[in-house]
């Protein structure tokens, strides 16, 4: 089970910016552990971000993203105490959903 | 034709000079990326886990944290870190946030502090202490430090601390001082603080714990002080002991009445 995301999401003047912090290893598959073997690769492969129900942002992540990475980004609309839900899926299958309300 | 070419890269050239310096001079420009850094700090993913971890009922005892005294009264969490390390009279000892931490863990949880001495950075109790250091510290975040140094054993351990800054040893007969004495130092992208100054000790003090972004690693100041000893090439120091909280009460003694940024954001 993935540990959660931490999502901020503020409206100001008829722009919505939400910043997105998660929690995740984005292993490359490129590296080598202490005895040599290789570390399987785990990444993010997958993201979508809705606000109510209309997808705003959808993004396909790679092995190239950091660890725990950070999304910031902007869209029009959006209201106080409206609902973004941000999902991803990682290339082993495992997935996360959180949700807040806007600010 | 070929005269053409020629005019035109050497236009070219000229061009793109005077932006290459604005480059040079831009790739230097630290406090910009490190104002991206702290945009997004992922300490705030450990701080989330810490602040589960505070409330979680654990350890042989099955109890939560939330009875811990970290100096303001049981439980409080609000700007204790920022009058941390300081005497306290039930164990008769000084104590950072960290060994603090760990008294509660093994008083309320019933968590041996050996589990916590004897393990690994990140690892196993250790590396839960770590989150829980986290989550304290973002309580105490913009306040000033206020460390009490009126009781005479921590004059005592202020006094170790600052000869223990001064105090050359190692392969490289280093001390503390030797990378934290002058102004405007640094090594690589990494600002050197003058510890021997009330805003620089505060700069050192108050930017630790931290996120590494180049590692992915949050680090705490128990395990910065451990790798200072190790870049020294002398003994690693044991967890939570003296020396260690000796220096941190003589660093953050120094850097009385500065605000602290925690958690930090670091290369």
């Amino acid at each position: 089970m993935a540990n959660p995301m931490r999502i901020r999401a503020a409206a100001k003047d008829g722009v919505t910016e939400v910043r997105v912090l998660m929690s995740h290893v984005m292993e490359t598959g490129q590296r080598k552990d202490s005895s040599g073997a290789v570390i399987p690769a785990h990444f993010i492969t997958e993201l979508t971000a809705k606000h109510n129900d209309k997808v705003v942002l959808s993004a396909q992540f790679g092995p190239s993203v950091s660890t725990n990475p950070y999304l910031a980004f902007k869209f029009n609309g959006g209201a106080k105490g409206d609902k973004v839900v941000v999902s991803w899926v990682d290339n082993k299958g495992d997935s996360r959903t959180d949700e807040v309300q806007v600010a | 034709m070929k005269k053409t070419i020629m005019a035109v890269a050497i236009g070219a050239v000229a061009l793109t000079a005077p932006n290459m310096q604005a480059m040079a001079s831009e790739d230097l420009n630290f406090d910009a990326y490190r104002q991206m850094l702290a945009d997004g700090n992922p300490a705030e993913l450990f701080e989330m886990e810490g602040e589960e971890l505070w409330r979680t009922a654990r350890g042989p005892k099955n109890a939560t944290l939330e009875q811990c005294d970290l100096g303001v009264g049981a439980g409080v969490v609000d700007g204790a870190a920022a009058q941390l390390p300081r005497f306290f009279a039930d164990t008769g000892k000084v104590q950072d946030l960290e060994s603090r931490l760990m008294h509660c863990m093994e008083t309320l949880q019933g968590i041996p502090s050996a589990e916590i001495i004897n393990g690994k950075f990140r690892q196993g109790e250790r590396g839960k202490l770590a989150s829980l250091v986290a989550y304290v510290v973002t309580h105490s975040n913009g306040k000033k430090v206020q460390v009490d140094l009126s009781h005479p054993k921590m004059k005592e351990m202020y006094d170790m601390g600052e000869k223990v800054f001064y105090y050359r040893t190692g392969a490289m007969d280093f001390s503390c001082a030797s990378c934290h004495s002058q102004d405007g130092k640094r090594i690589r992208a990494t600002q050197l603080p003058n510890i021997t100054t009330s805003k620089g000790a505060a700069e050192g003090w108050g930017s630790w714990p931290a996120y590494r972004v180049s590692n992915s690693q949050f680090w705490t100041m128990q395990h910065r002080l451990w790798d200072c000893f190790r870049q020294q090439r002398t003994a690693e120091p044991v967890f939570a002991s003296d020396v260690t909280i000796a220096l941190s009460v003589f660093m953050a003694g120094k850097g009385n009445g500065y605000e602290a940024v925690w958690p930090g954001v670091k290369r």
